[in-house]
């Protein structure tokens, strides 16, 4: 059911192109879009659907996929959530933990209203008439300014659902689902075991809407325009457009909107692609090393990337510099990754460390006993044995980095070293990594 | 009917008797934490894996039906 | 021999022996928590001994109450087995078999509807046991006839032993320092109190009477003593 979209936003539909949508206005303006601002680069809010309503079929038909990392088709989330019983709750997930990512800090500090209507069609569409928006505590600017956006719209009065915005703690895993429902229902930002998933049971045992606050911004399009005019954007199977973090051996780097599905060589080179550079990682810590040459030509889009073992992830493509080691610097990742468990499943606990600590070893030229056969056993025994994905996603970044740099890794086993390595890197580690949340025991999970 | 074992990650805290009571379907990993099977539970297995999801000292084990897909 | 022999001497023996399981099941609890095995001795069994010893430990205490109850030579009411200061015969040694009974109650039905319960719930409850054993202990020295015989004493000692052994070892596995010092200390002032108690009580002349044995069965529980 495609509706007509109304003349009021027939020309802007016009004007946003397709790599235009979500960051129309960016490059012209340091603050984030007031109300005004917002309401005249897209046009009025919608009338706001009914329960199980027009906007959950728009979405679907749009083919909208979720931006924060698990890219799971939205609008059967939003069906699910609508047809439980009771009514639900939202939540809008910008905690972004990923620390090569910058997308949803940049969508949230430019163009909050676009999140925020998207918020509240959402929880139209699904019956809520709560929501909630979890940012990370420590970035007191944003959360400033959500606040006032927030505040700017309880003083239109424009939505009848209210919107909390709240800090949470800013560990890595805390931004899973599970770790932002179990906070919001007054208990740590730890990943919680499912059965029951969020859709089920989630904000105070009630059905939860929880999605990327991208995502949200999508749905806010989708309900203006369409899902015809969504569709004329995409390729690779995906559809829309997408914000990506493009850094390490670029010129520009920074957050980029670019089609869905594009060729994730074309995306690295708008950010200024390092001639030199052969690696890239793609979506994020807990995703994959790849040869630039074996997926330059694939588009970033979750069927087309199965297929070398990737997934569009957070929307990260860092490019390995090419005076970096590759080994060296998985292993300062994994290390971190290590550090950054919420320590309740065993599995995690005390895999992470170990696969790390094998990787350290392989990074220094010092292999212990049969590191292969270990660390490959190791692999094999952690991922999918902890209660959320954060075993997984490591495990997933070791296996890639064995492969994208085998060369490497045999140099290193041998105890030759790869050349970066034996010739070191002036300008230090090039992965950005915060310190380790929890590691000095004075951050509180609550 | 198939049973499958299934085991809550968060609850478990490696006491191992479930891989000490069936060590036919669940094994220990280096740490001391229980691999589950990834075939569903025999049905001559199945009164022992009854037995043994009793004995876990956390509950962290339990027995799922599911129907045959 | 009479029927209130019988009973009166199968009060004792299940009294006696449910201390001994009992013990055993607080030794095997430990071992458990401890994680401890070995390939002869693996984690099944002494999951598997610890259920079973406890179920047959609360059942012998169900007789043992069952046969005081039924005793025709003392007046124990059923609900003094329940409700502490209920009975006449030794007042506060009886009502530590009460207490301990109703701790082993508690702890019985929590672990029979353990799926129904919080673990939080059911391991707090769980924890009363190192409150109903030394309870049972002392209950078995001030109310038992037989305190004073060498081989009697001896098996409470070697309870005691046991009991204190295993915490103790348990203690050492624990890397938190002032966990570590308290268990101790309380394990070292509960038996020191223990020790006390019995020279000062049951092993003097006399305990019959200072523990609160009606007069009317004074004479008559010597006279039994004399005959067997």
């Amino acid at each position: 059911m495609t509706s007509t979209i109304s003349s009021d936003w027939q020309d802007i539909a016009e004007r946003l192109g397709s790599a235009n949508r979500l960051t129309a206005g960016w490059r012209d303006a340091d603050r984030p879009a007031i109300l005004r601002v917002h309401a005249g680069r897209y046009g009025p809010m919608p009338a706001l659907p009914r329960r199980a309503d027009w906007l959950i079929g728009a979405v679907t038909e749009a083919g909208l996929t979720g931006r924060g990392g698990a890219g799971f088709p939205t609008g059967r989330k939003l069906r699910a959530v609508a047809e439980q019983r009771g009514e639900p709750v939202v939540v809008a997930n910008g905690m972004e933990s990923e620390p090569a990512s910058g997308k949803d800090k940049a969508l949230l500090a430019r163009a909050p209203h676009l999140v925020l209507d998207g918020v509240v069609l959402a929880a139209a569409a699904v019956g809520a008439s709560t929501a909630h928006l979890c940012l990370p505590r420590g970035r007191n600017r944003l959360i400033a300014d959500l606040r006032h956006a927030v505040g700017e719209r309880a003083h239109a009065g424009i939505d009848p659902v209210a919107i909390e915005v709240h800090e949470l703690p800013h560990g890595y895993v805390a931004s899973s689902e599970t770790a932002v429902v179990n906070w919001l229902n007054g208990g740590d930002a730890k990943p919680t075991a499912t059965p029951p998933r969020p859709y089920q049971k989630g904000v105070g045992k009630r059905p939860t809407l929880i999605s990327n606050v991208e995502t949200f911004a999508h749905v806010a399009l989708i309900a203006r325009f369409g899902p015809g005019w969504f569709r004329r954007a995409g390729a690779g199977g995906a559809t829309g457009s997408m914000l990506v973090t493009i850094a390490g051996a670029v010129r520009a780097p920074g957050v980029y909107e670019v089609e869905a599905g594009t060729q994730i060589g074309l995306a690295l080179d708008r950010g200024g692609l390092h001639g030199q550079a052969r690696s890239v990682l793609v979506g994020g810590y807990f995703g994959s090393w790849h040869e630039i040459g074996q997926v330059g030509t694939l588009p970033l889009a979750s069927g087309p990337l199965k297929s070398v073992g990737a997934a569009p992830g957070a929307g990260v493509l860092y490019a390995l510099p090419p005076d970096a080691c590759g080994v060296a610097e998985t292993a300062r990742v994994l290390g971190w990754l290590a550090g950054e468990s919420a320590n309740q499943c065993g599995p995690c606990m005390f895999g992470l460390p170990a696969i790390a600590d094998d990787f350290a070893q392989l990074a220094s030229g010092r292999p212990r006993g049969n590191l292969y056969d270990r660390l490959h056993r190791r692999l094999d025994v952690v991922s999918g044995r902890g209660a959320c994905a954060h075993p997984d996603g490591a495990v997933r970044l070791a296996r890639s980095a064995l492969s994208a740099f085998a060369a490497d890794v045999r140099a290193h086993a041998s105890g030759r070293l790869c050349g970066p390595a034996r010739r070191g890197r002036g300008d230090g580690p090039a992965l950005p990594l915060p310190p380790s949340f929890g590691g000095s025991g004075r951050d509180s999970w609550r | 009917m198939t049973r499958r074992l299934a085991v809550n990650p968060i609850a478990c805290t490696g006491h191992g008797i479930c891989a000490s009571m069936l060590p036919e379907l669940i094994g220990l990993d280096e740490w001391g934490y229980p691999i589950m099977p990834d075939h569903p539970v025999p049905d001559d297995l199945t009164p022992l894996a009854r037995r043994t999801v009793r004995l876990c000292p956390t509950l962290a084990l339990r027995l799922e039906s599911a129907d045959r897909r | 021999m009479t029927t209130a022999h019988v009973l009166w001497y199968l009060t004792r023996a299940t009294g006696i022996v449910a201390l001994i399981l009992l013990t055993g099941t607080i030794v095997l609890g430990v071992i458990g928590t401890a994680r401890a095995a070995s390939p002869r001795w693996p984690r099944l069994l002494t999951a598997g001994l610890h259920r079973n010893l406890a179920l047959t430990a609360t059942g012998l205490v169900a007789v043992h109450v069952v046969t005081t109850v039924t005793d025709p030579f003392v007046s124990i009411s059923l609900v003094a087995a329940f409700v502490p200061f209920a009975s006449a015969y030794r007042p506060i040694w009886l009502s530590l078999g009460a207490v301990a009974f109703d701790l082993m109650l508690a702890v019985l039905i929590t672990s029979l509807l353990r799926d129904r319960l919080s673990h939080r719930a059911w391991r707090a409850v769980h924890l009363l046991v190192y409150i109903c054993w030394p309870v049972a202990l002392w209950h078995g020295l001030g109310t038992g006839t037989d305190t004073k015989l060498i081989w009697v004493l001896a098996i409470n000692l070697g309870c005691v032993i046991a009991v204190l052994a295993a915490v103790w070892w348990r203690l050492s596995l624990t890397g938190n320092e002032a966990v570590r010092l308290a268990g101790r200390l309380t394990l070292a002032v509960a038996t020191l109190l223990t020790a006390i108690f019995v020279l000062v009580g049951p092993l003097q002349p006399g305990w019959s009477v200072r523990a609160g044995t009606p007069p009317a069965l004074l004479g008559l529980g010597a006279a039994l003593q004399v005959l067997t």
